[in-house]
């Protein structure tokens, strides 16, 4: 079976205006959304604060919750309801009130068995970050991204020529800040697992990236000489085309398997993973190659 | 034997030890059955999945020093009375500074030969006139507060192993973190909040004689004597008036066991002092007879019985309207002794069994659909060579499993997520090889030389591809904390056995083929 026929030949680089505006408008969005309007959701694990996932063997409405919860003066709480095969469940978060010692996790279980039955409540997770452990987990999370792309930088810089490292770091920086800026966009919850997801995603994505760069190379080698960048380019994708959209339909495949039946506690991450497949695809494809053309061209 | 046979030879060895080492997790809750005689443990499983709680503690170090110091003052204080400095007041200042006011010059030089004699350790900070007052502050060396911090640490640590020892967790996790940190992980915590309390509990036990010269209700006011303080029984509303000094502190406690009055049906806490504090209690009992002595938890009077006659033989009891829970609790504090210095939970984390349970269960289904979908579609695409491509994933699969028992290492909730990428990623290496022999048979290359300069091609793409998402995955494991880091564990095993199944098994494989069997058609 053959999903490019052999011998096809794409000419991708004709696209490459119409992708970087797609790539420099989706990154502006991104930034905008993170810089301006929406920010970055941290979850709790950065941000600190509190957050109980609660099951109740009977269907409980959000409105009780949050009824429940304010009588205890927790209005600012956070209730978001999660698919469950039987009875109810949401999540609560409470944000992090400083210099607070109080048990919160005991408070809403309590108030919670009040209202509805002790023996119908079950606290199924709970969590607190108090605000000097979420610091440290903010700063261990960025170093942990650019200790990543230092590390990926160094390897793909001895690897290959500089040129190479440039569109590969750029592919990279494009599928990082596209990915952070969805999660912006969407008011999705940025936490730890999500930051592992990143890192994948920035290892995966160069995956895709370099074995059309190996190719571009060996191409190089055997044309040895005179060539036209642009075919040779359109070529190696070309050839590699079928391998990338095969990796990436079965990556696809697990991710999404992850994404629906994995469970709430899992759901950012599998989101992150399924968003970054595709942008990383999208990416090796159309914007690490013409990188290698621009940087190409300024060159001569 | 030739050197294929040999390599073959070693490929299976590797894969007949992986599934010895990932047997036993094949039987799922059952126990391994009787005669098996490969390993028998099964890979242990984070909190996320079988349950339970994970805690930072923070030992707040500052109080130690400040307890120090406290301690210091009232021993200066004895001190310069036997030297006859006198001395208008000594505070202690938060965390570190001890101030000393004084009358004269003498005053002044005699007290600074007293603390270079006798405290090489506080060290002259500032000195200040007013009103004839003379102040001179002391600072606790640095390196004097950093071995208290230490040590504070360190018998915290101790304390909280001894308790939760006592307690009943099994495969508790406690390691220090940092200077002033403590990880606890604690699988199978049924009642968090019973279990915090348990450890947050500083359990300081002292005995103070109550002041009954004085009215309890003029103290209350704020006519204070001198000398004592007021204080609250556990109820925290009944005041009663106590001397400022104990007469005896809990680290001379030997046993403390829980006891129930058959009269009320009321549990209290026997405890028995070792042969020292049975001594002091004597003289302190023989010397009271019809006094009160209080019996301190923590600052609060748990009771304060009369002393109808001198008790020797060291044991007392602590009553105070108990359950069973709180007083087993209590128990097993004072025998596992108190904490140097209070401690704070930065980050709890609970998840219940429920959730792990359905954590598991949800973790495994992904796995079997993905696996499924992906090795259907490597049939349908590849034929027979999808085949290969499936041995390697189940292979794979194996492997990751054996080499997480085999570390003894904690697959998590992300664990399992890095399985399920790795199912995906894995074929990756196969494709990349497959799509390659493919070319060359186009080319017009017989089988063997297709095989041949397919994998030579494709070995320097495949590992400069997986080298990079391995650079990620430990970048990761060094940064990443708990369930992140069993994410980063699966990824790395499940690069290295992936690499492993291509490179070796299934290049083997295909080698076999084309040569031994001689294949005229690689079906791909």
């Amino acid at each position: 079976m053959e999903l490019i026929r052999p011998g096809t030949h794409i000419e991708f680089m004709k696209f490459k205006t119409i992708a970087f505006t797609l790539s420099i408008a989706l990154i502006v969005l991104s930034l905008i959304s993170i810089v301006f309007l929406k920010g970055i959701n941290y979850g709790i694990d950065f941000a600190g604060g509190t957050e109980v996932q609660v099951g109740f063997s009977e269907t409980v409405k959000t409105a009780d919750i949050r009824g429940a919860l304010e009588t205890i003066g927790l209005s600012k709480a956070r209730i978001q309801s999660i698919d469950s095969a039987e009875g109810s469940e949401f999540l609560v978060r409470i944000p992090m009130i400083e210099d607070s010692t109080e048990d919160l996790v005991l408070k809403i279980e309590t108030t919670f068995g009040d209202a509805f039955g002790k023996e119908k409540v079950d606290i199924r997770r709970a969590e607190m970050v108090g605000s000097e452990v979420s610091k440290d987990l903010k700063q261990k999370g960025f170093l942990a991204l650019f200790y990543a792309g230092i590390g990926i930088l160094i390897y793909i810089w001895w690897r290959f020529e500089l040129k190479f490292s440039f569109g590969a770091i750029i592919a990279l920086i494009h599928d990082v800040v596209i990915t952070v800026g969805i999660f912006s966009l969407m008011g999705k919850e940025i936490n730890l697992p999500v930051i592992a997801a990143l890192l994948t995603i920035v290892g995966y994505s160069l995956n895709d990236t370099i074995v059309v760069f190996d190719r571009i190379r060996e191409n190089m080698k055997k044309a040895s000489g005179s060539y036209d960048l642009v075919s040779l380019l359109d070529n190696s994708i070309s050839q590699t085309l079928s391998r990338t959209l095969l990796t990436s339909l079965t990556t696809f495949i697990v991710v999404l398997c992850l994404y629906l039946l994995g469970g709430s506690v899992i759901h950012n991450f599998a989101f992150a993973m399924m968003v970054g497949v595709i942008v990383g695809t999208y990416s090796s494809i159309f914007i690490a190659s013409p990188t290698l053309l621009i940087l190409g061209q300024s060159k001569k | 034997m030739d050197i294929f046979k040999l390599k073959g030879l070693i490929i299976l060895i590797v894969i007949v030890v992986g599934l010895l080492f990932a047997a036993p997790n094949f039987f799922g809750k059952q126990d391994v059955p009787e005669g098996w005689i490969g390993p028998k443990e099964k890979i242990k499983l984070g909190l996320d999945l079988q349950g339970g709680m994970h805690l930072i503690l923070k030992v707040v170090t500052d109080k130690a020093v400040e307890s120090r110091l406290t301690s210091i003052s009232s021993d200066l204080k004895g001190q310069m009375i036997d030297k006859r400095i006198h001395y208008k007041g000594v505070t202690s200042q938060s965390p570190d500074l001890l101030l000393v006011d004084l009358r004269t010059p003498d005053d002044v030089e005699n007290l600074r030969k007293l603390i270079a004699d006798g405290y090489p350790y506080l060290q002259e900070a500032d000195k200040s006139t007013r009103d004839d007052i003379t102040t001179l502050t002391y600072q606790m060396s640095a390196e004097e507060a950093s071995v208290i911090r230490d040590q504070a640490v360190a018998q915290a640590l101790e304390t909280i192993r001894n308790r939760i020892d006592q307690y009943g967790v099994s495969e508790p996790s406690i390691i220090p973190q940092g200077r002033e940190r403590i990880v606890l992980q604690l699988p199978g915590i049924k009642d968090p909040e019973r279990a915090k309390n348990l450890l947050q509990n500083t359990a300081i036990l002292e005995f103070k004689l109550v002041d009954e010269q004085h009215p309890v209700d003029d103290a209350v006011r704020g006519d204070v004597p001198a000398g004592s303080y007021v204080a609250y029984m556990r109820d925290g509303r009944t005041p009663i008036l106590l001397k400022d000094k104990a007469v005896m502190t809990g680290d001379l406690l030997d046993d403390a066991r829980v006891r129930i009055k058959t009269t009320y049906n009321e549990p209290y806490v026997a405890i028995s002092f070792n042969k020292e504090g049975a001594r002091i209690f004597e003289r302190v009992t023989t010397e009271n007879v019809g006094n009160r002595l209080a019996i301190l938890l923590d600052g609060r009077v748990s009771s304060a019985p009369v002393i109808r006659e001198a008790i020797s033989g060291g044991d007392a009891i602590i009553e105070g309207r108990f359950t069973m829970d709180e007083a087993s609790d209590l128990a097993i504090i004072l025998r596992a002794g108190a904490l140097p210095a209070p401690v704070e939970i930065l980050e709890e984390r609970t998840v219940g069994p429920s959730l792990g349970r359905d954590s598991i269960n949800k973790g495994f289904t992904s796995i079997m659909i993905g696996g499924i979908l992906v090795i259907v579609f490597m049939v349908i695409y590849y034929r027979f060579s999808g085949l290969l491509a499936d041995l390697a994933l189940v292979c794979n699969i194996i492997l990751i499993l054996g080499i997480l028992g085999l570390f003894n290492a904690v697959l998590t909730l992300p664990g399992i997520a890095g399985i399920v990428l790795t199912i995906g990623m894995a074929v990756d290496a196969n494709v990349i090889v497959f799509e390659r022999i493919k070319e060359e048979t186009r080319l017009g290359r017989t089988p063997k030389m297709a095989v041949e300069a397919g994998y030579n091609n494709a070995l320097s793409t495949i590992l400069d591809a997986n080298i990079t998402t391995l650079i990620a995955a430990i970048v990761l494991f060094q940064f990443g904390t708990g369930p992140v880091r069993g994410f980063a564990v699966t990824l790395t095993i499940g690069i290295l056995s992936s690499l492993f199944t291509v490179l070796f098994l299934c290049k083997w494989i295909m080698e076999w083929l084309v040569n031994e069997k001689k294949i005229e058609r690689i079906s791909i």
